[in-house]
This record gives structure tokens, sequence and C-alpha cells, in this order.
């Protein structure tokens, strides 16, 4: 634990540079890694939040459990698919050193963010057809927590599909590959957290 | 990916001189002025805040003397009030402002490794300030349900602004948020990542260790009030019923079922408390600089400083119920949170200690920025005193609604962090402008300022012990409370105009010394730490010249016994481990 024993030092001890010339960062990876560990953090803190305010409300009296529609298995599929697809690019990215247009690792990131979009239409299809069925959100406050839930996990994929985007066009382009290649890695690791918090909202919808 | 080290990355952006005026002052990426345009955004806004209170303080000692200032108004401006100096000015100036400036300078680097996000994150901050200023202007004015937002005032029918206002204010926070967000990530990740070589976590100035604590806080304890705000959004346009129980609104039976307002409570304050210390905390790094250079001595207890920021900074979020009291919690819970609440206390007496040893027999030059940063001592020590007696249940009961809350919190998170962030201007000053202050007007500005805050809110906590209620707009029928308590209220309020006037001194004496002021010189103070030892001052694009310093020492080598001068910079080198042997002998 080199941060911990950074900070137990005295510092008013030593002169000079006994750790070397080089500057040591805290954390031996990119800084976008770095704030990416810290903005999922703080997205974790946001849906647990979320998480204990549905259990807080549930124990009032007038809420009434939201039937799973089963499609929201298929969603979890799609998007479990998508983080797959993502994984698989980073490790065929790191095998053969090329993220290029058509590369296998560029076909499998691309395949990975139009699943992700599929999940999306998937879980507005589903929003959709609770709606018309009279779930509405005054009705029941499950049913406000359902599209609540879901709209912000949307976003937040919404956000990745983003950064996904800039790093297709990039590849599509030839510009940029090795932020483009960042930017994947990125993309793999982002995903795979939204897919855990979805799998935690889900069996949390699900199981109340 | 392998990371790359910081001599080989690419610095192209922070060594290419932007040189059109747009991209130099508009939409610049350079740190610097990312940071003025924080500071005055924030600045300006503050002194809306300030009219604000002042326009409270015209009805609460000379009631009715402004015609058109309602019950109405005087809720909307007791909320906007509130909310505008906690966040927009409090933690947009020390956060954005003093972070935004000091980090990279402070920790050697180029700029904030994200500049482009930077960019994004004033911009996004001006657009929040923008939605919050506008609901002036919308039918209803701005909200009036308190700066705390509670449910089901804020959106019940009745209440001032709880259509338009409540809405503008909802969304002006999350922009805030996402503003925030943007910058925060930059400022952790470039103390993290960034710092230059030789500049370990422990040789860090405690400005930097109070802004990252604090960022860490403000990252962690903002998605609790957009949680909030989104739900209040949803129960205010889409009719759910988080927040908003049954109940009749205006004689008419509202459409809500179930809400929890108490659910409200909890996630606000989730926020609200660790908010406290997202001001408090900068201001602490700051305070303990400020302090350590003008006393010409090492801070006390470096180590236990920094410890104490960290421990402060993790207990915030295990007191926040301590505001809820009167909520109607159970008893063991309003036990558990004022256990809490007094260990909270024991750190940060710690660090009070620790200011005051670092100034037992220092050679101290009282010029402006250390009287302004003694008299946060004392505010600081008063309003954390009366924080005992509050977070107590059975003391905090009878107290929660009178003066003696609005006298505790204004003394300790109103007028100790300004006091800070008057020392932290008059003490960067030089290096932000390349001239110094007039050192006379900016002390006339500090004893007004000291000495005045104090003729306010001493006598409040008098008030709060008469039973006099906070919140209202008039007294009305209060028999119990004797007619010199107007008296008294009509004496503080003449107070605040003074203090408020004074204020004029310290706009007066910056603008003016912008071109009058004697040239500082890059290091007027004798400092050690690296903001002060650039090439140019103020410090030009790039911050550093060809090569970035390098750093052989902790930040506070002032004194140091066997040297001739009474300070040694960061990045002057010396003899490894000379040091631990020579103090041996001492």
């Amino acid at each position: 634990m080199s941060f911990y024993r950074d900070v137990t030092k005295k510092p008013w001890n030593t002169v000079g540079l006994p750790e070397g010339i080089e500057p040591r960062p805290a954390f031996n990876m990119p800084n976008e890694k770095v704030a990416l560990i810290f903005f999922a953090t703080c997205a974790s803190v946001l849906f647990s939040l979320l998480v204990v305010s549905y259990f807080i409300r549930m124990t009032v009296g007038d809420w009434v459990p939201l039937a799973t529609p089963s499609m929201l298995w298929v969603n979890t599929g799609v998007l479990a698919l998508s983080s797959v697809c993502f994984h698989f690019a980073v490790i065929q990215s790191r095998k053969t050193g090329t993220v290029g247009f058509g590369s296998s690792a560029g076909i499998l990131s691309l395949a990975g963010g139009l699943l992700a979009v599929a999940f999306i239409a998937g879980q507005y299809s589903v929003s959709a057809q609770l709606l018309a069925a009279g779930y509405g959100l005054r009705v029941n406050p499950a049913n406000a927590f359902f599209y609540l839930l879901t709209g912000i996990h949307v976003i937040h994929l919404l956000g990745g599909l983003w950064v996904w985007g800039k790093a297709q066009l990039r590849l599509a382009l030839g510009t940029d590959v090795k932020d483009a290649r960042l930017s994947l890695e990125l993309c793999a690791w982002y995903w795979h957290f939204l897919l855990v918090i979805w799998v935690v909202l889900f069996y949390l919808m699900a199981s109340t | 990916m392998a990371y790359v080290p910081l001599a080989d990355q690419d610095d192209a952006h922070a060594m290419h001189d932007p040189q059109s005026f747009v991209a130099k002052y508009i939409w610049s990426q350079d740190h610097k002025v990312i940071a003025i345009q924080y500071g005055a955004i924030a600045i300006f806004v503050g002194l809306i805040a300030l009219g604000l209170s002042l326009l409270m303080r015209v009805q609460l000692g000379f009631p009715d003397t402004i015609s058109w200032i309602d019950p109405a108004f005087y809720y909307q401006a007791v909320t906007m009030h509130g909310m505008i100096m906690v966040i927009y000015l409090l933690t947009a100036l020390f956060l954005g402002g003093f972070g935004n400036y000091l980090i990279p300078l402070m920790c050697g680097t180029r700029d904030m490794v994200f500049p482009f996000l930077n960019m994004l994150s004033v911009w996004f901050y001006l657009v929040s300030v923008i939605i919050l200023l506008a609901s002036f202007f919308v039918p209803g004015g701005p909200t009036g349900a308190g700066w705390t937002l509670y449910a089901p005032q804020a959106i019940s029918h009745g209440t001032p602004g709880s259509e338009y206002g409540i809405l503008l204010m909802l969304i002006s926070l999350a922009v805030f948020i996402i503003a925030f967000t943007m910058g925060g990530l930059n400022y952790v990740t470039t103390i993290l990542q960034a710092r230059t070589r030789g500049l370990t976590l422990m040789r860090l100035p405690l400005s930097i260790w109070g802004i990252f604590t604090a960022t860490v806080l403000g990252l962690f304890a903002f998605p609790a009030l957009l949680v909030s705000a989104i739900m209040m959004a949803f129960d205010l346009l889409l009719g759910t019923s988080f927040f908003m129980p049954a109940m009749m609104e205006l004689g008419t039976q509202n459409e809500h079922e179930g809400g929890s307002p108490i659910l409200f409570q909890h996630l606000f304050w989730f926020f609200g408390h660790p908010e406290v210390y997202i001001v408090a905390l900068p201001a602490f790094g700051l305070v303990s600089d400020v302090i350590s250079t003008h006393a010409r001595k090492n801070i006390f207890g470096y180590r236990m400083m920094v410890w104490a920021i960290i421990a402060i900074g993790g207990l915030s979020f295990m007191v926040w119920a301590h505001h809820m009291y009167v909520s109607g919690m159970n008893p063991y819970f309003g036990f558990f949170f004022a256990t809490t609440t007094l260990v909270i206390a024991i750190p940060t007496a710690l660090k009070v200690y620790n200011w005051v040893l670092t100034l037992w027999q220092g050679n101290i030059r009282l010029n402006t920025p250390m009287l302004f940063a003694i008299g946060f001592i004392f505010t600081f020590v008063h309003g954390g005193l009366t924080g005992l007696f509050l977070g107590n249940v059975v003391i905090d009961v009878p107290l929660a609604d009178t003066y003696f809350v609005v006298a505790h919190f204004h003394m300790v998170m109103g007028v100790s962090p300004v006091l800070v962030l008057f020392a932290a201007l008059y003490h960067w000053y030089p290096k932000l402008t390349g001239r110094m202050f007039n050192e006379t007007l900016g002390k006339v500005h500090f004893w007004c300022t000291f000495l005045g805050t104090y003729a306010i809110y001493l006598p409040m906590h008098y008030l709060g012990f008469l039973g006099v209620p906070r919140r209202y707009f008039e007294m009305g029928n209060t028999d119990f409370i004797p007619e010199t308590a107007q008296v008294l209220n009509a004496n503080i309020s003449m107070a605040a105009f003074f203090v408020a006037a004074a204020q004029i001194l310290f706009f007066i004496n910056i603008f003016w010394s912008l071109r009058n002021g004697e040239k500082s010189g890059g290091n007027p103070w004798g400092a050690t730490t690296l903001e002060w030892q650039t090439p140019d001052t103020p410090p030009k694009h790039g911050n550093w010249g060809d090569e970035l310093p390098t750093v052989y020492r902790w930040a506070y080598d002032y004194s140091v016994p066997g040297m001739e001068k009474d300070f040694i910079p960061q990045n002057e080198p010396g003899e490894e481990y000379e040091k631990s042997a020579h103090h041996k002998g001492v």
C-alpha cells in the first residue's frame, strides 16, 4: 500500500529526492482511469441512496409491488452481452495490438455499443408498455421508482455511449488511435460497472 | 494501458499560449483564468446574497419600513440568501476559485489534467447561476421554502415560488452538481497523479490537503442532493409521491399520497452536513498556510493536521441527523448522532490547538492576511463551542428554532470561512496580480469586519436564549419576548449595514491596487510553497517556463536553525537527510 506508506511519513525529516528523480503518481494507471474510478464511486453513492430511499418509501402502506415484466430479462441479457463484447474487445486489442476499424477488437467494441443502444431501446419499450397498461407514475410509488431507477441508469449509459461514439469516430477516421484504445478500455470498465448496477437494481425491483 | 510518466506526456496544450482575447480570457482552459472566472462569478452572486440579507435585516430591525418587503418576499430572501451563500459562493469560491488557482501551482504542474473538462465546469457553473437568478423573474418569484427546501413545504401551493421558482432552483442545483463533478474529478486526479518530482503526498501544503479532502467529500455528498432534487422534481412535475404526503393545501385535498417528508430530510442532510466540511476543510487548509507563513514557523503537528482533515472528512458522513433532532426521530437515533457529533469535535479541536501552537513563540507579522487568519481562530472557536450545545439533543430541542442556531451557524460557517477567504485573497493577491494591496486599508477592513460581525452575531445568541423564533417575518403575538429584544434587533441590523458597507473598502483596495499597488515581486511574504517560486509573477500560461520544478523538502521549512534565511523554498536543493542529523542536535 504505497498510499498508506506515503501518508505515514515524517516529511520534516527528509530533504532531497529519497524516491528518485521520477515524479510518482499515487496510482500506476492513466489519469482518465483514476477519474473514472472516482466517478464510478460517486455514481455508486447516487444509486445506493436511491436504493435506500426505495426501502424507506416501501415501508409506507400504499406500496403495491410492480410485477416484473419478462422483457426485462431479455434486456438484462443484452446489456450483459454488450459488456462481454467490450471485455473481449479489450482482450483482443491487447493480444493483437491493433484496435483499428474492422479489426476484431474494433468490431467487438462496435457490437458492444450497438447492443447497449438495443438495451436502451428495450428499456424504453418496457416503460412504454407499462405506461400503456396503466402503471403510471402517479398510480403507485413502486411504479414511480421503476421509471426513476431505470431512467437514471440509462442516463449513465448514455454518458458512456458518448465516449464510445467519440472513440468509434476516431477509429473510423484513423486519428488518435492511442486515445481511442484508452477510451475503449475505459468503456469496458464502465460497462461492467453499469452492468453490476443494473443487476442490483433489477434484483431489487424483482424481489420486492 | 501503462502509465506514461509525466515527463513524457504531451504538454502541447499547456505550453501553447493562446493569443486572442477570446481564447485567453473567455474560452480559456488555463486553470488560473478559470479560477478567476469562478471567483468573479462567486463574488458577484455572493453580493446579491449579501443584499438580500440586508433587506431581511431592514425588516427585522425596523419592521415595515420598506413596503414591498412582505412575508413572501422575506422567505424568498431567506431561501436565496442561504442557498447562494453556502453553495454558489462558498463552495464555488473555495474549490472552483482557490482549488483551481492553487492546485496546479502548489503541485508544480502546468495545468489541471483535464483542462477542457475544467473549462466546461466553469461554464456549467455560470449556467447554474443564471438559472438560479432567473427565478427572480418568473411568475411567483424564487422559492421561499427555506434553504433546506423541505418537502412538503417547498412544493405546496401557497409557498412562494412553489411552481416555477422551486423548479428553477432544482434545475440550477442539478447543473451546479454537474459542474462541481467535472471540476472535482479534475482536482482529485491532478493532486493524486500529476504532482511534480519529489512532491510526495506528505510534502503537500495543507491547503492542498484541505481542498483534496473537501473535493472527495463533495463528490460523495452531492449525489444525495441530486437524488433529492430529482425526486422532488418528479413530485412537482409528474405528480409522484416520493416526498409528498396526502394533505390539505389551501383548503383542498392534494393529489399525493404516502410520500415521506422525513426521507427528504435524511437525503438533504446526508448532503447538507458534509457540505459544512466541504466549505470548512479548504478553509482549514488555507488558514494553516497563511498562519505558518506569517508566523515564520513550521505548522505545528503537520501529520496530525493531515490526519485530522481526513478524520473530519470521514466523520462528517456520520453526523447528518443532528440537524433533525426535532423531526420526531427515535431517541436512540438522536443519541447516536449526538455522540458522533461530539466525536468530530476532537479532530477539530486538535486543529485549533495546532494553529494556536503554531503562533506560539512565532515571529508573528500582524499584516492583513494574518489578522484575518487569527480572527478566524476566534470566530471558529466561538461557533464551534455553540455547536457543542446544539449537538446535544436535550439542549438542541428548546434552542432549535431560535436565533441561537442562526448565531451558531453564521459564526461557524458564515463568518469563519469568509474571514479565511479574505485572509487567502489578501495573501495570494500579490501572486495573482503582481502588486501589493494597501495594508492600512486592509487592516481597517479587517477590524470593521471582525468587530462588526461580532456585533451582529453575539447578541443573536441572547435573542436565542430569550426564545426569539427564527424564520419569522415579524414577531406578532409573542408576549414572552420582552420589548428590548426589538431594540437589540435594531442594533444588530445597524451592525449588519455597517459590516456590509465596510466591504466596499475591500473592493476599493483590490481594484485600486491593481494599477497603483507597489510591485510585489515573486515572493513578497518569504513563503516556501511552490506557487511563490514561479519564474513570472503573475505566473504565465504553463506556469513554470521550460522545466517543471523539483521539490526537495516539505512545505514548512520556516526559521530552520542554522540557516541564513528564515525560510527555505520547497524547490531549494539540500543535502539528503541533513536535517534529521541536525535536528537531533537541537
